[in-house]
């Protein structure tokens, strides 16, 4: 079934700040999409939009769910999560002072995911199975690399069709955010995921994007069909790559 | 099952103790005693577990009080229909309040509900129906049945709604609602992006935590047979609704419970042997105190000793 998710001419802000102009962009089903930018350029703001946590100033999201068009503009966060789409925010914004399960538990507060509980619990812990072992601890008390995979677990929680990573590898070691890059992917495959992932780490998510943009001064800045038009691209080298 | 058929027993011999000691000052004391169980696990619901410091207290405690004033003045003297009367307008107190404050976040909300409270005061010191300023008798009926007097009885239903409050407190912690509010105390953008629907689940803490808070101030015309709107919008029941979970600890049943009958009893013995004016004296250098020694409060102090 097809999931999918499609801004146009999408502009935002807050109060007087414009931060998002006229951004339109695709992430057709099945796909694995980047969205580069260095930091303050709009990657945050456009994810928020898409959750309905920015009401947008102008232009529409929509998303496509099982086959099934729906609009987001002006939707509430949790009808959005409802929906089947999942954030893992920026600074992975986790409960600190609840238990890893917990955290995940929350996950799956929406009442779709409610069904399939203790079955993704389970996925999570197969996945990640230093979870399973800390799973009564504080998530608080955990490491940067840890954190991060009780983020992606609690969004897997919620039983996603579109998966939304914002900045999976602010904070974390190199060695950390390449295999955090590997689970993004390892977990779009094994469980059919449309997947849009904000990052800065341009080598790091070309390496599993399977098409991507340039986000500068909120603008689309350029478009990338592919990881390698991307990689390929003379702006991209000499702004993002440093070759 | 077998925290709430305990929590019954617990309640029945407490009540059964009292009542063998057959002393009317006992039962005068307690209840006020409490009255404060009440007014701190409402407060927890909402400032405990959802982590929404609400300073307005006294205003739902006062609507609870004056919608039984009311009824009583109509002619409805039924205590059981006063305290649903009076849970029901602090109920939806705590819904509208909910409605027009919630989404702020932080110290704003809690200036928001102090506002709330001298707000509805000045309402009250200004309908004459109510008694104005000048305060309104109340006649309490003739001896109940089974009681051995009238406070005693009050004493009882006070009991009574203690024990519903705790075992409300207690199943919300650990069901889905009490998860919710627990992810929004600790990061509320977060639990919004997780899918819990924060503002709904807000609301229904506002409406049970004020419908709780009216509930226990709805008898309060047949304990004190004298109203009037400085005593009770009082400072003292704002304070200690707040004083008692963070005294006690905050975010388990257990913490209010145990700071207002510790806090609770300490004032009543401070009336009796100092002066009544020392209260609240007292209840601020407690307070101060644990949020500088223990901020986890007694709770949290027992739980790092044993190491759990």
């Amino acid at each position: 079934m097809a999931n999918s998710i499609s801004v146009s001419h999408l502009s935002a802000g807050y109060g007087a700040v414009q931060v998002l102009d006229d951004v339109s962009l695709e992430v057709p089903s099945g796909q694995t999409v980047a969205l580069l930018g260095t930091n303050g350029n709009g990657k945050s703001t456009l994810m928020r939009c898409i959750m309905g946590m920015i009401r947008p100033a102008a232009g529409k999201v929509t998303a496509v769910i099982d086959g099934e068009t729906h609009d987001l503009t002006g939707r509430a966060t949790e009808e959005i999560v409802d929906l089947g789409i999942a954030l893992v925010p920026e600074g992975r914004r986790l409960f600190p002072k609840l238990a890893v399960e917990e955290n995940l538990l929350i996950g799956a507060y929406r009442p779709a995911a409610r069904a399939r509980m203790a079955e993704n619990l389970d996925y999570c812990y197969e996945v990640f199975p230093r979870l399973k072992e800390r799973r009564g601890q504080p998530v608080g008390s955990m490491s940067g690399g840890e954190q991060q995979m009780v983020a992606l677990g609690r969004a897997v929680m919620s039983a996603p069709r579109i998966l939304l990573v914002d900045e999976p590898s602010v904070g974390l070691a190199p060695i950390l955010v390449s295999r955090t890059i590997d689970l993004i992917h390892q977990l779009k495959s094994s469980l059919n995921l449309t997947v849009l992932m904000a990052e800065q780490n341009f080598h790091q998510a070309v390496r599993i994007a399977d098409r991507g943009y340039v986000i500068v001064h909120g603008r689309i800045a350029f478009e990338g069909a592919s990881a390698a038009a991307l990689s390929d691209n003379q702006m991209v080298r000499d702004f993002y790559l440093g070759q | 099952m077998r925290f709430y058929l305990g929590a019954v027993a617990v309640t029945a011999l407490l009540f059964a103790a009292f009542h063998l000691a057959g002393i009317e000052y006992l039962w005068f004391t307690a209840y006020v005693v409490v009255q404060y169980v009440v007014l701190a696990t409402a407060w927890n619901i909402l400032g405990g577990y959802a982590g929404y410091v609400n300073f307005g207290s006294a205003a739902f405690f006062a609507v609870g009080t004056y919608a039984a004033v009311a009824l009583h003045k109509a002619g409805i003297g039924n205590l059981w229909l006063m305290m649903l009367a009076g849970g029901a307008a602090s109920g939806l107190l705590g819904l509208g309040m909910g409605y027009l404050t919630l989404r702020l976040r932080g110290a704003y909300f809690s200036i928001a509900t102090l506002s709330l409270a001298v707000l509805l005061q000045t309402v009250i010191t200004n309908w004459s129906y109510l008694g104005g300023s000048r305060g309104v008798y109340v006649v309490r009926p003739a001896e109940v049945a089974v009681f051995s007097s009238f406070v005693e009885y009050l004493f009882a239903v006070m009991l009574a709604l203690a024990l519903l409050a705790i075992c409300l407190a207690r199943y919300i912690e650990t069901s889905r609602l009490g998860y919710g509010l627990a992810a929004i105390r600790d990061d509320e953008l977060a639990a919004e992006a997780s899918g819990v629907p924060t503002l709904r689940l807000k609301l229904i803490a506002t409406t049970i935590s004020g419908g709780l808070m009216g509930m226990a101030g709805a008898p309060m015309p047949y304990y004190s047979t004298f109203i009037e709107p400085a005593s009770a919008f009082g400072l003292n029941y704002a304070v200690n609704a707040m004083a008692m979970p963070l005294v006690g600890g905050l975010k388990t049943w257990i913490g209010p419970l145990v700071g207002a009958l510790l806090m609770g009893t300490a004032q009543q013995i401070a009336t009796v042997t100092i002066s009544s004016a020392v209260n609240l004296l007292l209840v601020g250098l407690l307070l101060i105190g644990f949020l500088m020694l223990a901020p986890q409060g007694i709770v949290g102090l027992i739980k790092g000793r044993t190491g759990r």
